[in-house]
């Protein structure tokens, strides 16, 4: 390149390189393939394309800012290196697959990959046009990050909304169907794809709201930032009672599949409060939580199933809270031995407790009672005033209760001095002690309380399925909800919905991602890590601790001393 | 009437002594340091007494209270505060929640009355944190609560440290180097706040401490170990003019005066 600029066309390369690599491992694995059934916007995009340009995109756009200040033409130039290196990989993969037998050793190099890749044009043209468009989204989106925010945003939010519209188009036009009848979801849907004129009249709606509303929130800011204390207190009281009444009405909203949805993320929610207490609050790395679980639907099972191992016949209400004292005493019986354990060897005990329990379950020593791998059929469901809350949208409110019934305590704990002895205690815990709190109390409340949600969230769970069988219980659940906390934000409530709406509500929405959610779960906690280590919704106090270094320092400290002064 | 007594006591880690039959004594009211060169068991002791480590030989009494076999949390609650050489803080919590944490042992309502935020356990809170403000503001950090302590600077790190410890109310605070890293106007500043705490509060102060100006102005008393065995104690006049002591620090060359390049401190 010319001598005295600072054009770096070296990381240009790199990022391409990595960006191809990773389009043509999702089109090798047989994600692109698979996700190309699913149309976002009908003749045009495909979910397959997104994930197969995905990261083409998004390095292009992210090496685009890192140009030196106000190069326009240095970033665009970067850009198009960028998605250009990134598409000579996927190239040499159709050229390769037309030269070559690979399905031989890639299963997923089928035919229909290759349609995806050439546009369905045929090997010579689809490769130029591949390589074309690549380009220009390279240079697109290039040119998105070199956009003043006032225009960018709203012009991101946009297609991110068209985008998330187009992905749940399926769900969407069944609830558009069962409210409003066939003729509004014919008009915005076809077949289970965003029509293309309304996907554009949805991005031009939302970016133009999202203008709108990014005006009006940089005023709305300044105001809030000149009376922070007056507003707070109606205001918090007005949103709890809008969430209440969201979460109330949500049912008939939803229907009855998506309530069913709805009811799985709120049963992950309970469980997650409770390994939030643990390892959230009190720092404790609790990695056989599926236990408390396990025990929790056992004895759900045991105390009120019609089958032969069914003991008591009691009713679901009469039950619960046995299941919950049952898996609270489990907890602190876990809890003593692992007292004076501390990280990595409290993780391997407590995953080994958690093994435990579920070789238990499967062995042949409690089959009799508890019906070994035959598990436990027939538990009922629950009845209010002789009604049975039998459908999903009916049963959601038992649900519902449970996971307002963590979340309240949680909440209360989480500021009063339990609270504090927790995070003492995760801080350091010599000092800890050395402040008057006893080590063995303040353990054990956290084993046993955590205990007990899971063991709240393991009854519901039964009685949801009216059957329950040792595989349900396997270590996917403990690292499935530790998962979900760290995406939420580790030690924040508000989190915990968020990270089970993510990890559990999202793959059961995109039944294609369950084949890969290993994968994904890998892909985003390590993009999590780099890009939001401190959760999407992340607690005051982790957000501090992640920030601290950036925010505020000594200066900010010394002015509120003079202040005082 | 001593506070603190400690008699032969014995700490071992594997073949190292570290502290050597210690016999030590604390009046009620008094400010008392313990000197010593790097190692020599200073902190090793005040560990023994806080109930980090366990005294392998010896007693140590508290108020006729034996200290000997009791975890740090229940010596705590009898009336004994410390703070730490190198600032031991909860770092990612806000100044107050420090205190507030330290105000722990004298917090009474059942974990229970938060969920359903008793009467008792409303006024509980209010009065705690109102007591962590008040003291937040005897420290000189009023203002500073929503703080997170790591953020602190480290003058104010220390004062947080030492209201984190006054917040349990004690009756025998150990403060271990109160002025390390400190400069000379910083140090005289602390040297009087210690002794303030003594006048106002009437606690009792046993102080580790490495800057000679600070443990010569206001020590009534002084002991000092060597490779932890107490080789001398007194007032500071007479500790200032004890051979030994000057042997200890300087090496036995400079004390008696026959070297003229005395090598910095003993081990």
């Amino acid at each position: 390149m010319e001598k005295n600029t600072h054009f770096d066309w070296r990381l240009a390369v790199r990022y391409g390189l990595l960006a191809g690599v990773v389009s043509l491992s999702v089109s090798v694995i047989g994600m692109v393939d698979l996700f190309a059934q699913r149309d976002l916007i009908a003749g045009v995009l495909t979910l397959g394309q997104v994930i197969l340009f995905l990261a083409p995109v998004g390095l292009s756009y992210v090496i685009a800012g890192k140009q030196p200040g106000g190069k326009n033409g240095y970033a665009r130039i970067a850009g198009l290196i960028t998605s250009l290196v990134a598409s000579l990989p996927l190239v040499i993969l159709v050229i390769l697959a037309t030269s070559f037998d690979l399905r031989q050793f890639f299963p997923n190099v089928s035919p229909a990959l290759m349609d995806t890749l050439t546009f369905g044009q045929g090997v010579i043209p689809g490769i130029f046009i591949l390589m074309i468009v690549m380009g220009l989204l390279g240079l697109l989106s290039a040119g998105m990050s070199l956009l003043p925010d006032r225009y960018r945003k709203p012009i991101l939010s946009g297609i991110l909304w068209t985008l998330v519209v187009g992905m749940f188009s399926e769900i969407l036009t069944e609830r558009l169907r069962s409210f409003f009848g066939v003729g509004i979801s014919r008009v915005v849907f076809s077949g289970e794809a965003l029509r293309p004129i309304t996907a554009l009249v949805l991005f031009t709606i939302v970016t133009l709201l999202s203008a709108a509303w990014y005006r009006r929130g940089e005023a709305i800011k300044e105001r809030i930032a000149d009376s922070p204390t007056i507003q707070s207190r109606p205001f918090r009281w007005g949103a709890f009672a809008a969430v209440g009444i969201i979460f109330l009405l949500l049912p008939f909203l939803l229907g009855t599949y998506l309530s069913e949805v709805a009811n799985n993320v709120l049963i992950f929610a309970i469980m997650g409060f409770g390994l939030n207490i643990v390892v959230g609050f009190a720092g404790l790395l609790d990695l056989g939580y599926v236990a408390f679980f396990a025990i929790g639907a056992y004895m759900m099972a045991l105390l009120t199933s019609d089958a032969d191992q069914g003991i008591a016949g009691m009713s679901f209400w009469l039950a619960i809270p046995i299941c919950v004292a049952i898996a609270i005493m489990a907890g602190i019986i876990l809890g003593i031995p692992v007292l004076r354990m501390r990280g990595d060897y409290l993780a391997i005990v407590t995953l080994a407790f958690g093994e435990i329990i579920r070789i238990l379950v499967l062995s042949d020593l409690l089959k009799p009672f508890i019906g070994g791998a035959q598990g436990i059929l027939k538990i009922p469901k629950p009845t209010i005033v002789g009604v049975g809350l039998i459908r999903p949208d009916q049963f959601y409110y038992v649900v519902l209760l449970g996971c307002i019934f963590a979340a309240f305590i949680s909440w209360r704990l989480s500021g009063a001095r339990l609270g504090r002895q927790w995070m003492a205690m995760r801080e350091d815990e010599d000092v800890a002690e050395a402040m008057g709190i006893n080590l063995v109390s303040t353990k054990l409340l956290a084993f046993a309380i955590g205990a007990g949600f899971s063991g709240l969230a393991g009854a519901i769970f039964a009685s949801k399925l009216t059957s329950i069988f040792p595989h349900s219980f396997s270590l996917m659940i403990s690292i499935n909800v530790l998962c979900m906390i760290i995406v939420g934000g580790i030690g924040s409530l508000p989190g915990v919905i968020i990270g089970s709406l993510a990890l559990v509500g999202l793959p059961e929405l995109l039944r294609e991602f369950q084949e890969f959610r290993l994968l994904m779960y890998g892909i985003l906690l390590i993009v999590m890590m780099l890009a939001r280590p401190e959760g999407l919704w992340p607690s005051a106090v982790r957000k501090r601790e992640l920030l601290a270094y950036q925010e505020t320092g000594p200066t900010a400290n010394a002015k509120a001393v003079e202040s005082e002064a | 009437m001593s506070i603190l007594t400690a008699s032969s006591v014995t700490k071992r880690f594997g073949g190292l002594v570290a502290v050597n039959s210690y016999d030590f004594e604390i009046e009620q009211g008094q400010i008392v340091s313990i000197i010593g060169p790097n190692g020599a068991g200073k902190t090793t002791f005040f560990n023994c007494v806080t109930g980090f480590y366990q005294a392998d030989e010896g007693k140590m009494l508290f108020n006729d209270v034996l200290l000997n076999g009791r975890s740090p949390d229940k010596i705590t609650k009898l009336g004994i505060a410390r703070t730490y050489q190198n600032i031991r803080l909860f770092p990612a919590m806000t100044a107050i929640e420090n205190i507030l944490v330290g105000e722990h042992p004298r917090l009474k309502t059942f974990w229970a009355e938060a969920v359903v935020q008793t009467k008792r356990y409303k006024a509980e809170e209010a009065a705690a944190e109102e007591e962590a403000n008040r003291l937040l503001q005897y420290v000189g950090l009023a203002g500073l609560g929503d703080q997170i302590s790591r953020n602190l600077p480290y003058g104010a790190q220390r004062r947080l440290e030492l209201a984190r410890a006054l917040a349990s109310k004690p009756s025998l605070l150990l403060l271990d180097e109160p002025t390390a890293g400190m400069n000379p106007q910083e140090s005289a500043e602390m040297m009087h706040f210690i002794q303030d705490l003594r006048d106002d509060l009437g606690i009792t102060i046993l102080l580790i401490e490495h800057d000679m100006r600070v443990v010569m102005g206001i020590s009534e008393y002084i002991s000092v170990l060597d490779f932890g065995t107490k080789i001398a104690e007194g007032t500071a006049a007479e500790i200032q003019s004890n051979p030994r002591v000057i042997e200890a620090y300087l090496g036995r060359g400079a004390a008696s005066g026959l070297s003229k390049q005395p090598t910095a401190a003993a081990g």
